[in-house]
């Protein structure tokens, strides 16, 4: 028997994982791979509590999760496609129309 | 320390998905971390099995290591970076703070993960997280969210192809 605490170390470290990749990485297509596998650890979390409670709701919503992540990426790929087109470069540093000007 | 064959099939999953995680986050190239992902999910979706949790598994590897790793291959490829968009830039101070929050954070819930150690896992039955139990869920308790997603999914597309099109 494996210990729902190990699992749920596991989704931490790598949730930890992405999370660095997400604010070191400047690059918009592995920014977005990270977001993936933070979705995943969360996944992975609901899971092992769905197992250690013997209830069907965790993976009722871990199916609703990996469909909010397919829609995620298919809008988010599409938006990286646009930015690409319009400016070249897919470094989010580039991209800061929006910033406020200090 | 004996170890179970269970908790040995959890290590044989777990540290190859550990280090193939990490290895999205280190490769240099979007393609190698793409395909670095790519094991990370089937990794995952064995870990899945483990937890007994068999349609979730198969949506893992049917959705994510087949649909969308596939859209971020092609959108790779479409957009053929050359060697100079690879990562040289310096890092800066506030992402190193970053990087010091995410260990803090993993470092908190290990300590938090300790406190449910001494939880036993229910007894489930045969049929748990197979598509018979959990299509029955979906379809009875959660069939609003699940004729929602459908319609999300539509949006998505209808987005993704008004935002990625040049001219409509």
């Amino acid at each position: 028997m494996v210990p729902v605490s190990w699992y749920l170390l596991l989704a931490a470290i790598l949730f930890g994982i992405g999370l660095v990749g997400v604010l070191t990485k400047r690059n918009a297509l592995i920014v977005m791979m990270c977001v993936e596998l933070m979705l995943n650890a969360a996944n992975l979390t609901f899971l092992a509590f769905a197992r250690q409670q013997g209830s069907i709701g965790g993976h009722a919503i871990a199916f609703f999760v990996i469909a909010v992540a397919a829609a995620e990426a298919a809008v988010g790929l599409a938006i990286i496609i646009a930015i690409f087109r319009t400016r070249g470069t897919v470094n989010m540093d580039e991209v800061r129309e929006l910033r406020d000007e200090i | 320390m004996n170890l179970t064959a269970e908790q040995i099939t959890f290590g044989v999953f777990a540290i190859p998905l550990v280090i193939t995680a990490a290895g999205v986050v280190v490769a240099r190239s979007p393609m190698y971390a793409a395909m670095s992902l790519v094991a990370a999910f089937f990794f995952m979706a064995g870990i899945y099995v483990l937890l007994s949790a068999h349609l979730i598994a198969f949506m893992q590897i049917l959705v994510y290591a087949g649909a969308v790793m596939v859209l971020f291959l092609f959108v790779i490829m479409l957009l053929s970076l050359g060697s100079e968009h690879l990562e040289h830039e310096k890092q800066k101070a506030i992402q190193l703070l970053g990087v010091g929050g995410a260990v803090t954070l993993v470092a908190l819930v290990a300590l938090a993960a300790r406190e449910v150690m001494n939880v036993d896992s229910a007894v489930v039955p045969a049929d748990f997280g197979t598509v018979k139990a959990v299509g029955r869920a979906l379809f009875t308790q959660y069939l609003l969210p699940f004729e929602a997603t459908s319609l999300l999914l539509l949006v998505a597309i209808v987005g993704a192809v008004v935002v990625a099109k040049e001219k409509i």
